[in-house]
């Protein structure tokens, strides 16, 4: 009988594993409001500083390249705001109604040539990208930030072969920033919150592309006021300075 | 069998058959044909093969003399031998790949000089996914020899060493033969560890199509953007392993 009862032992602890998260869930919830963003990796470094102001919520983010977490709310992840480095992706999950009411434009982004910090391959344009030898690292086209690369080097007529497609723009400011890219095509936002590991060289206008980002509440938000209280404060000039200070341009 | 015994294997099989019937049954079917024609999907393919079996091949080379050390080797030296092969096992494979930058990457231990003296870049060429899939596939293949060297009968070495062979003949005579099921078995446990590495690959040799993108990151790719042809990948990859495993057996993992 001692293996029936260990058994019996085990399928008892299992069942009061899963059934206790669900409740300690719900008994948590009284102290604080807490919210699940998902958010673009480039929007990293102001979101964590704005959850710092808003300290009566607790924010857990889930930063991806936009299109990993297009395809994780589409697989039915439960958030209650989605922020999006384009709107081509929000456009998606909006169709896939998974959006309460409609999405608000935050900020804009521009890109820019990350490059190893004192820039020793001497790169000052798109077209220096091209030169033999210079190793340049992009985000895969199906991330927002590397879809915008290949508009601004189509603009600049310049043809690049990336050694690497990330699946995240910080990917690419991580290659640059551990020395095995000399260049790749990141925001403007994510140079100036590089902590000076990385050098930015500026991309014209007329070649640049800027993106937009919308944020938006999702159908399935568990704590609806506090969910609009952080878009809110998002758009507020407190938020959009916030954005400014991080690099990104306002809404 | 006691009774619950069978309950709790029958849960662990469901627990390896559920996912597989999720694919097949969630399969889109009608893509299968055109998804499979796609170049992209042989040049992923391709690559996985051509790197999967390049790591086993070095596997062996290296792992098969790192065996036989490890099981000549006694005590402490044994322990921290044994401990250093296994480690590529224990460790999350990003990490893995994080570590390969540090000592073969541009500013690397070994890769700033070889950069430096020669020019040569391993990150995003297909040699360091090679290297990355090496990395966490070789224990295997040093685990399953260094367990067939235990359970050796060294009576036929030294007898061959006694009728006067010298110390090669000896290993390529007697020994490796002897070590066949070990080599075979610890060699399909690496290759398919190999074909299925991503974090390392990814993080130490990037992802470019037909240079890095082996099956793994063409499927998590693919996941986001066309999921449809991400489970079509993931079917592929399905039914080679499938193949090789099921077609290799006891007809070689048998005992001499």
């Amino acid at each position: 009988m001692h293996s029936a009862r260990a058994a019996a032992l085990v399928a008892a602890l299992v069942l009061t594993a899963c059934g206790g998260s669900a409740t300690a869930g719900q008994g948590a919830a009284s102290a604080k409001e807490k919210l699940t963003v998902f958010a673009a990796a480039s929007l990293q470094p102001p979101f964590d500083n704005i959850a710092k102001k808003l300290g009566q919520m607790t924010i857990t983010f889930n930063y991806a390249g936009t299109q990993t977490l297009t395809s994780q709310l589409s697989q039915g992840a439960q958030a209650d705001v989605f922020a999006a480095a384009d709107t081509a992706h929000m456009k998606t999950v909006e169709n896939a109604g998974l959006v309460d009411g409609s999405p608000s434009l935050f900020a804009h982004n521009r890109l820019e040539i990350a490059v190893e910090k004192g820039n020793p391959k001497d790169i000052r344009s798109l077209s220096d990208l091209a030169r033999p030898g210079i190793v340049v690292v992009l985000a895969d086209p199906s991330v927002p930030a590397g879809k915008y690369a290949q508009q601004a080097l189509a603009r600049a007529g310049v043809t690049v072969h990336a050694r690497s497609l990330e699946t995240e723009v910080t990917g690419v400011l991580s290659k640059v920033a551990l020395g095995e890219a000399d260049a790749g095509i990141v925001y403007i936002s994510d140079v100036a919150t590089s902590g000076g590991k990385v050098d930015g060289v500026s991309i014209p206008d007329a070649q640049n592309v800027i993106a937009d980002y919308p944020i938006a509440k999702l159908k399935g938000t568990r704590d609806s006021s506090a969910a609009d209280a952080l878009i809110a404060y998002v758009l507020s000039p407190q938020g959009q300075q916030i954005l400014v200070a991080a690099g990104f341009e306002t809404a | 069998m006691p009774g619950p015994l069978v309950v709790l294997a029958a849960a662990g099989l469901l627990l390896f058959l559920l996912p597989l019937a999720g694919l097949i049954a969630r399969a889109p079917w009608a893509e299968v044909g055109p998804a499979l024609r796609a170049p992209e999907t042989a040049t992923a393919l391709g690559l996985s093969l051509y790197c999967s079996l390049a790591a086993t091949a070095t596997a062996l080379v290296l792992g098969i003399p790192l065996a036989l050390v490890l099981a000549r080797t006694r005590g402490t030296l044994r322990a921290v031998l044994r401990a250093l092969t296994t480690l590529p096992m224990v460790l999350p494979p990003v990490v893995g790949g994080v570590a390969l930058l540090l000592a073969f990457g541009r500013r690397g231990l070994v890769g700033a000089p070889l950069y430096a003296a020669f020019g040569l870049q391993v990150p995003f060429t297909t040699a360091a996914a090679v290297i990355a899939e090496t990395f966490v596939a070789m224990p295997f293949l040093v685990i399953a020899v260094e367990g067939g060297l235990r359970s050796f009968d060294h009576r036929y070495e030294e007898a061959a060493r006694a009728l006067g062979a010298r110390p090669w003949k000896v290993f390529l005579r007697v020994t490796l033969p002897l070590l066949r099921p070990a080599i075979v078995s610890g060699a399909v446990l690496c290759w398919a560890r190999a074909l299925g590495e991503f974090g390392a690959t990814i993080t130490f040799a990037g992802n470019l199509p037909g240079t890095t993108q082996t099956m793994p990151l063409a499927v998590y790719v693919a996941l986001e953007t066309q999921p449809d042809a991400a489970i079509v990948l993931s079917l592929v990859l399905l039914a080679v392993s499938l193949a090789i495993l099921v077609g290799l057996r006891d007809r070689w993992l048998g005992a001499p």
